[in-house]
């Protein structure tokens, strides 16, 4: 019997990674913005999702919406109800997408007939953190009902995200939400990240969120 | 609680990486962890024991080394360890940082194998050259 070390040097997530960058070459050659959108369950990812679909395609942009969730289809059909394409993961129990996931339910879309494409994770703060879906804005989404502190919590995530929207914004009074305290705190976590502050509901930063896309989306020419 | 799919991935990565090795039992596997890789070291040791349950690796010892999350500061041109997860700021002169060197690796470094009969030289040196 002897003993042996072998060197391995390898990325435990090696097969997700290099599946994600094929996917992140086969969106900029279609010239489609893939954002990946990331909070706690019960954020509003969905509402927030919903009216930004509604407000791109009433200017014209072609979106569509993939939407992870462990068992069932009702964000899909909510968000269906927008007008855009919309196709539903079922992870079934899995706390996170991946990749290989991303790319079998793109099957048999036109990408190039698309501008922005929005991926809605499954609604959870860790684990997504550590899987890259070929995405090129990650947005890490944190309502005023949650707790200014959250990206202290969380900061894997918020340190990965590349841009944060802060939702329910027109609950901030009766939450008594510390806007101050909110931002520093993101800010402390991603300095210099972008912060949106929006509700779904009255439509509050929706423009500012628009110019942000389209600034992304013309900043990535198709390649 | 996403350990469970990273142990999976290594038990596969291993099990790969064993097939030049004929008859080796795997006694230890060491893995490198950034602090900002979102997986929790309990949690993995605790998956481990069940993903490895009926493979090559049953019974073997995981070990976890944890690396600091370094950035560097464009203000100062310093390269330093943040102080804490909370704050991503310059250990030398305090300056907001968002370059970060080191922090979210998730890998597995090596392994180490216990072989039965090795099969002529060939197959040994076949093994070697596992490596990045």
């Amino acid at each position: 019997m002897t003993t042996r070390i072998v060197e391995l040097r390898q990325g435990i997530l090696k097969k997700n990674d290099e599946l994600a960058r094929g996917l992140r070459q086969r969106f900029a050659s279609a010239g489609v913005l893939v954002l990946n959108l990331v909070s706690s369950p019960g954020t509003g990812k969905t509402a927030f999702l919903e009216r930004t679909l509604r407000v791109l395609l009433a200017h014209g942009s072609r979106a569509a919406a993939l939407v992870g969730d462990l068992e069932t289809d009702n964000d899909a059909r909510r968000l269906a109800a927008s007008g855009a394409p919309v196709r539903q993961i079922n992870t079934h129990g899995i706390c996170h997408l991946e990749a290989e996931m991303v790319s079998k339910h793109l099957e048999g879309w036109d990408l190039a007939g698309l501008d922005y494409l929005f991926i809605e994770n499954v609604g959870n703060l860790v684990c997504p953190s550590s899987y890259d879906l070929g995405e090129a804005v990650r947005v890490a989404l944190l309502s005023v009902t949650e707790g200014e502190d959250k990206p202290l919590k969380y900061p894997t995530l918020f340190n990965s995200a590349d841009a944060a929207v802060i939702t329910k914004i027109d609950l901030a009074g009766p939450c008594e939400f510390d806007r101050e305290a909110a931002f520093k705190n993101i800010r402390a976590i991603r300095p210099g990240i972008r912060v949106f502050e929006t509700s779904a509901k009255t439509g509050a930063g929706m423009a500012d969120w628009l110019d942000y896309l389209k600034e992304q989306r013309a900043s990535r020419p198709a390649s | 609680m996403h350990e469970l799919s990273i142990v999976g991935s290594i038990v596969d990565s291993v099990t790969e990486s064993l097939a030049v090795y004929h008859g080796a039992r795997v006694t230890e596997v060491r893995l490198r962890v950034g602090a900002l890789a979102a997986v929790v070291e309990d949690s993995l040791q605790f998956c481990y024991g069940i993903a490895t349950e009926g493979t090559l690796l049953e019974g073997s010892k995981l070990v976890v080394q944890i690396l600091p999350v370094i950035v560097h500061c464009y203000a100062c041109g310093a390269d330093g360890e943040i102080e804490s997860l909370q704050r991503f700021s310059c250990p030398h002169c305090g300056e907001p940082v968002s370059d970060l060197r080191q922090g979210k690796e998730l890998e597995i470094e090596s392994f180490e194998i216990e072989e039965g009969e090795i099969e002529g030289g060939a197959i040994a040196e076949a093994g070697e050259a596992v490596t990045p």
